[in-house]
């Protein structure tokens, strides 16, 4: 019991997240003429697995005390590559997913080797790769176009009950336990869900894994602990990378097409920042993770919907102004953020607050 | 002694090491044996921290060779020397503040299973080694940021417990602990020797040194000055061993008082959390008040506590006999207050090393050199350039950052910042650690000077030398606590050894060697 409270109390940060995405998905889909159903779940979660993945991305160089600015374009990247090799037979759709997540695990796999051997600050090598990275989605896909398997789009973005009617899993249809049970959930989140429990909750705990906790804390402290910092940190930017690349293939899915569109990557990057800090992890490093992340992502999501549902004839209706939306958006942005920023009021030497 | 007969387990023969021009160590030779707990004793800056350094691979020896059970060795780095099982306990606690004491305690080889970190079998095994120190008392799931400093040392010990070693140093590994875990780090430590380890062991503490070695060796100035069993030589022989070094005349004559000044800064029952407590003094006009102590025994705290950047501070502060509360660096700079603070690391707090020499002298005090709103560049250039010549900094260009600048031509630079605020309460954190003679001697004056024309200054310095050369009173704290005011004639290298390890006067009494 007292183990309990001391795990909660140690991820407050993360459990503020979670509280917050509940409240506004609540209010959201209360208003919704279509709330609470499985189509709105599914369109919604479509549009959240992108910035979800892109935020764990960027959660693993933070919790090093690094940062990633090129999470939008690695993203961007592997979205490009794979409108050009996902298609086709089963076999080469298979083999061309693998190769769009290897190249983005290079990708940060590169951006962790400069970092380390170059000895230059994460925030400038991985603005340079990021641009990088963006040169080459234009030279893959001039303009946006470019084929993706539609079968496998289809199954990707709705619930899971689609896959069965597509690839006919169960002879003679499925049963009812299964379309009326797990078949109505999203495929989005069922990937969510497994890419943290077989990518993200193994990496944690590994030596590698928990040495980028260390370094983020103390680097000093874990160098003379005999830690491979080096080691560590490069997996992080490479962990990343794999992580963007999710993104990009599932973007593909989801729009059918490769698109190198600049702004969009930018905004992505940002985004996983602000997400990064909403679900928990300080950018100093040293604590948070991944599934925080996924719910700050949640939560920037879930402020975006809900100036979809807003009567704009009612006694609120400015709010519902496309025009103010940013406005609101950055307002309550920084409300989620200073909740967590409570501790400075508990520092007792006020020299501490600067290391 | 019977172990000094077996082949020793660690040894070391002509090692030297310098940092830029300070030799650290000028070729030592040291050995320690199997099932021995061996004392290395010091004043500070003696060089017995680089020793550790180098037995436990952090920095590498430029001359000598190290032999480790009868093969010679070289620790490139930390790692080579834990796998040859040297496990070091340091004074800077490595520990990563925000994993929690299970993560800490199993961070280099946590138990596994199918390549992952098993975290149920690697939370009882820091119990078991929790419970090996006698610390059931510690939830290994805490984060270690959430444990005080002496909680803290027990887990670092639990750790290096954990990593199965044949050689563990201890570098003042004892000083935040409590009396209760003492106890039980000394019997921890005596079976460890029972079970064919060796210990090094280094402390300031006389009366650990005597509850625990069996050997004890001295270093002084970078050199191994002897090595003998416990008992053969008296703590006064001990005291002098550490101190006998020649006296270079390099203060400037103190005045001859025959009152107290007029007191410009007075402290009733300083307190802050558990590092100050009951700290009351005074500085007169005019007057160099120093502060003594082993290193980390409350000085730098209390400093800070001055200068407005602890929170939490009980007691009273008063400035010229008015009673101040002071809380931040700005307040008290501002005129009602008037103190500076020299600081401790003038790479980080005293300098804006990318900056401008120019920029850094005026930082502090720009304030007074605007007309209107705007900076009058014509007074601020005067003065600076007034200042710069006062204390002979020696520049290439004012433009020029102040990272170019000699060690003691930046920290000419920190003392004018401060002394063109026109502070009347001058604070300084271990002021000339770093620095050459000569910007020394140079500093020397300028503080006399500074103390002739009214200033009050209050003056640490873990250069014991300093301390007696510059100070018309020294006061010793021990734990966060005052435990001697020196005055005068009393000002002596032993007296404020023996204070500064708590010790009783009497073992100051000896003639000098």
């Amino acid at each position: 019991m007292n183990n309990l409270r001391l795990r909660f109390s140690q991820n407050t940060g993360l459990w503020l997240g979670v509280a917050l995405f509940v409240a506004l998905y609540v209010f959201y889909s209360t208003l919704h003429p279509k709330g609470w159903s499985v189509d709105l779940l599914v369109q919604n979660s479509n549009e959240s697995f992108a910035l979800i993945m892109v935020s764990m991305a960027q959660t693993v160089p933070v919790i090093t005390g690094g940062i990633d600015l090129s999470v939008g374009p690695m993203m961007t990247m592997v979205n490009c590559l794979a409108s050009v090799l996902v298609s086709g037979s089963p076999l080469a759709i298979v083999l061309g997913i693998l190769a769009c997540l290897a190249a983005g695990a290079l990708a940060g796999f590169v951006n962790g080797c400069i970092v380390v051997f170059g000895r230059i600050q994460p925030i400038i090598v991985t603005l340079a790769t990021g641009a990088i990275y963006i040169g080459i989605s234009l030279f893959l896909r001039p303009s946006p176009g470019g084929k993706i398997d539609d079968n496998l789009s289809w199954v990707a973005t709705n619930a899971l009950a689609e896959m069965d009617s597509t690839f006919h899993w169960f002879a003679g249809g499925a049963p009812t336990w299964f379309s009326h049970g797990p078949g109505r959930l999203p495929v989005p989140i069922v990937l969510i869900v497994l890419i943290v429990l077989l990518v993200w909750i193994p990496f944690r705990n590994t030596v590698t894994g928990r040495g980028c906790y260390a370094v983020g804390s103390a680097e000093g402290a874990a160098y003379m602990s005999g830690l491979r910092i080096g080691r560590s940190k490069i997996a992080a930017y490479t962990i990343g990378g794999l992580f963007a690349a999710f993104g990009g293939v599932y973007l593909a899915l989801q729009t059918g097409s490769g698109n190198a569109d600049i702004p969009q990557a930018g905004a992505y990057t940002l985004n996983s920042i602000a997400a990064v800090v909403v679900g928990g992890t300080s950018l100093f490093g040293g604590n948070g993770g991944a599934v925080g992340s996924v719910f700050g992502a949640l939560v920037l999501r879930a402020i975006s919907f809900c100036f979809r549902v807003v009567d704009s004839n009612g006694p609120f209706g400015f709010l519902g102004n496309p025009l103010l939306q940013p406005i609101f958006e950055g307002v309550i942005l920084l409300l989620a953020v200073s909740l967590g920023a409570a501790r400075v009021f508990r520092v007792k030497n006020r020299l501490s607050l600067f290391t | 002694m019977h172990s000094l007969t077996q082949a020793p387990f660690l040894s070391l023969a002509g090692i030297s090491k310098r940092y830029g021009g300070v030799r650290a160590l000028a070729n030592v030779d040291f050995a320690c044996q199997r099932g021995s707990i061996h004392a290395v004793l010091g004043e500070n800056g003696a060089g017995k921290s680089t020793l550790i350094k180098i037995i436990s691979g952090v920095v590498q020896p430029d001359e000598g060779t190290i032999t480790l059970d009868g093969h010679a060795v070289t620790f490139p780095n930390p790692q080579a020397a834990n796998a040859a099982g040297i496990v070091c306990i340091f004074q800077e606690l490595s520990l990563m503040p925000d994993l929690s004491v299970a993560d800490n305690i199993g961070i280099t080889s946590p138990p596994r299973r199918f390549g992952l970190i098993d975290r149920r079998a690697q939370r009882r095994r820091a119990e078991e080694l929790l419970a090996r120190v006698g610390c059931e008392d510690i939830n290994p799931l805490m984060r270690v940021r959430q444990l005080p400093l002496s909680r803290r040392q027990m887990v670092e010990i639990a750790k290096a417990l954990g990593r199965n070693p044949k050689l563990l140093v201890l570098d003042e590994a004892t000083s935040a602990l409590t009396a209760a875990d003492v106890d039980k780090v000394y019997a921890i430590l005596h079976g460890l020797r029972d079970a064919g380890l060796s210990l090094l062991y280094i402390s300031h503490r006389m009366h650990e040194i005597d509850a625990l070695a069996d050997t004890c060796s001295v270093f002084r100035n970078g050199q191994h000055i002897d090595t003998f069993a416990k008992g053969a030589r008296t703590e006064e022989q001990i005291v002098q061993m550490m101190i006998g070094r020649e006296w270079r005349n390099v203060y400037p004559p103190k005045p001859v008082r025959n009152e107290r000044p007029a007191p410009a800064l007075e402290l009733r029952d300083i307190g802050w959390e558990d590092r100050l407590s009951g700290i009351s003094l005074t500085v007169g006009r005019g007057e160099i008040v120093g502060l003594g102590g082993l290193d980390g025994q409350g000085q730098r705290e209390l400093l800070l506590a001055l200068f407005g950047v602890l929170r939490g501070v009980s007691g009273e502060i008063r400035i010229n006999g008015e009673r101040r509360r002071i809380s931040s660096p700005a307040e008290a700079k501002h005129e009602a207050v008037g103190m500076a603070l020299i600081p401790e690391d003038r790479k980080t707090e005293g300098l804006m090393l990318p900056m401008s020499v120019r920029d850094n002298i005026s930082i502090a005090a720009l304030g007074s050199m605007t007309h209107g709103i705007v900076v009058d560049r014509a007074r601020e250039s005067a003065r600076i350039e007034e200042i710069a010549a006062k204390l002979k900094i020696k520049f290439g260009n004012i433009g020029d950052a102040v990272a170019t600048l000699s060690g003691g031509n930046q920290q000419k630079v920190v003392i004018a910042k401060w002394l063109l605020t026109g502070a009347r309460i001058v604070l300084l954190n271990d002021p000339t650690r770093g620095i050459d003679v000569g910007t020394k001697q140079e500093i020397y004056q300028l503080l006399r000077d500074l103390a002739d024309s009214g200033t009050a200054i209050l003056f640490y310095s873990t250069d014991y030398d300093e301390l007696i050369g510059c100070c018309d009173r020294v006061l010793i704290l021990y734990d966060g606590r005052i435990v001697r005011e020196l005055e005068g004639a009393d000002i002596t290298e032993a007296n404020i050894v023996a204070s500064s390890l708590n010790l009783s006067l009497d073992a100051a009494k000896a003639p000098h060697a």
